[in-house]
This record gives C-alpha cells, structure tokens and sequence, in this order.
C-alpha cells in the first residue's frame, strides 16, 4: 500500500472517501451517553472504522452483527473496531444491547455527520452515512478504503485482507 | 464477484456425484430463520436436477444472535464424524423452532449415536475447530449472512427462491458447457 504517500488533505463532501495513504482525520465523538472516545488515542494499533447508515437494520445478515461475531479474527490483528453513525448515543446503547454488540458505536450526531463528512462517507442527501470502511495503521494512516452500495452488505474479506497486508 | 476461497474437499459434507455438473455451497445457521426457509427450497432444486448437482453444507454459526446455533452445528458435526451428518442436518432444520439440549439428545438417540459421547465432545469443543474454520473461510469467501449460495464458486447474490436458484443453476450449467 501507499503508506509512503502519506499526506494531508482539505476534508472532502460526499465526492469520493479517503483514499489509502490519508492521514485519518482524529475526532471525538461519543460512545456512550456521558463517554467519548477520540481517535488518537488508538494510535499503535490499527483501527478498523465502519460507517454505516442505521441501527436497527432489521435482517439477520446485518453487517455489524456480522463483525460482532468475527471480531476475534480483528482482534488477532490488535485491530479496534468501531462502527460510525448518525443515530444518538441513546439509540446505539440499545441497539448495542438487543444485538449483544461487542464493540462501540460511536455516535456522529452532533454536529450531524462531521466526521463522515471528513472521511468523504456522507450522503447529504440521505442524511446519513456511506457503508464506508476504512483500515488505519498504527501511525494514524488510512491503509485501505472501501465504499460499498448502501445496501450491500461489504462483508469482513476486504478488512482482514488489509489487515493483512499491514506491515507487520 | 465474491467467490468461493475455500475448496471443497473430502472433508466437506456434500450429497450427490463429486462430478457433478454444478455444486451449490450453502453456508448455513440452524438457527436462522432465513436458512429454515431455504432447507425445503434447496431440497426441491435437488430432486429438480438430480445426479447433475451436489450440495455441500457449511457451517456459518451467528451464534451472539442464535444462541443455538454454535451447539447445533457442533452437534450436527459430530453425527457427520458417524457418518450421519444429513440425518442430523435435516431434523435440525426440521425442529429449528426447538433447538437445544433436550431437542439435540432426542434427535440423537434417534439417529442412534451416543448422547454421552455427544455431550462429551460438547464439552470437549471437539468440533468447535472444525465450525469455526467453516466459518472463517465463509467470511474471506465474502458470506456476510445467511444462507449464503455459491453456485459453482460464485456467490449467488439473488433470491433464494426456487426459481431464482433453479435459473441461476442452469446459468452455470451453460457457462460449463461454454467454458
């Protein structure tokens, strides 16, 4: 991958996301009603971030269901994941809890869609988030990136094989 | 498209000729409504193309959604390591609404295998192993639910209909024939 062409960039909107050798955009945003999580603080490991547009989606097939039963395979990696929305703290803890998530939910919700924004996985005229996926090193750099049809599940392939390819 | 990384190979469970025209993988869930509604459709497209398909069943457990779906798979593996995988396979689908202990010893006092020895490598995770390598092959062949259907390799994206599969089976039986 392209970690040597690391550089910075000027937020995109909507018109593509960040390619691999961005630097990942830090935020803070919350993970739960009265506890943040700010992206730097994960640097030293790689991070998988998965925006996705809703809670609630209501099939089995479910992509963060799905990663909430391979984040084991993540976890031999060292990876953190963390899914990304719109919806509130309150409605991911709930979701969290029906599915037996694992992992958190972090909550882009005010300002609504920033950070999305940032990572170029924002469908303003939705009002909510690409399924976007995006690997990042433990130096804070996009390694890979991937965006998916809103309705089609992305799957775990494209991240573990990222994971994967990280230099060990 | 998402294909098949995993091989078929003698150690899968499969019915029907290994040189079959087509083989169709489902990975699967006991406990998932979806594959309960997939279990008759699949046996209809069996009988429809006969000796021209073989069916190949792995294991895709969700178990933090079906909390028994991991113990059934187990157990259906370990009637397959008795040479009786389909018998347990199909009554699992069959009593998908009852699945558990008292449902597993049932079908296994019926099925005339050892409900000690099941219980056994139950608590052993004897074929923890082998459900989870199903797995995770699954996930790098890019199955993200379930059921999921490779037809001859190839992650059938549409409808499990038995329309839909019966004319996606005959699409690959015109791409062999081409190819």
């Amino acid at each position: 991958m392209a970690q040597s062409a690391a550089r910075n960039v000027t937020p995109i909107h909507g018109d593509g996301i960040l390619p691999a050798g961005t630097v990942a955009p830090n935020f803070t945003l919350h993970v739960t009603p009265d506890q943040t999580l700010t992206l730097s603080e994960l640097l030293g490991r790689p991070v998988i971030l998965a925006f996705y547009p809703a809670d609630w989606s209501p099939v089995c097939g479910d992509q963060m269901a799905l990663y909430n039963e391979i984040l084991s395979e993540f976890q031999k990696f060292g990876a953190e994941l963390l899914g990304v929305s719109v919806d509130g703290p309150w409605s991911h803890a709930a979701f969290a809890e029906t599915r037996h998530l694992h992992f958190p939910l972090l909550a882009d919700f005010e300002p609504k869609g920033a950070v999305a924004r940032q990572y170029g996985a924002y469908r303003a005229a939705d009002g909510f988030c690409e399924r976007a996926l995006f690997v990042i090193d433990k130096n804070g750099i996009i390694s890979w990136s991937y965006c998916s049809p809103v309705a089609v599940n992305p799957g775990a392939d494209g991240i573990l094989q990222a994971l994967e390819d990280l230099p060990k | 498209m998402a294909t098949l990384k995993m091989p078929i190979t003698a150690e899968d469970h499969a019915q029907g000729p290994e040189n079959a025209e087509v083989t169709l993988v489902e990975y699967g869930d006991y406990e998932c409504p979806h594959c309960g509604r997939a279990y008759p459709i699949v046996q209809q497209v069996q009988k429809h193309f006969g000796r021209r398909l073989r069916l190949v069943f792995r294991n895709f457990p969700l178990g933090e959604m079906h909390p028994h779906a991991e113990a059934a798979a187990e157990v259906a593996e370990f009637a397959g390591a008795q040479g009786k995988f389909w018998e347990m396979h199909d009554r699992l689908f069959e009593n998908q609404a009852r699945l558990g202990d008292a449902l597993f010893e049932d079908l296994a006092e019926k099925l005339e295998l050892s409900t000690s020895a099941m219980r056994e490598a139950s608590e052993q995770g004897t074929f923890e192993a082998r459900v989870r390598g199903d797995f995770k092959g699954g996930v790098r062949s890019g199955v993200n639910g379930t059921p999921t259907f490779f037809i001859n390799g190839h992650r059938h994206d549409g409808s499990f209909d038995f329309e839909t599969l019966v004319s996606a089976i005959h699409g690959a039986m015109d791409t062999a024939k081409s190819a």
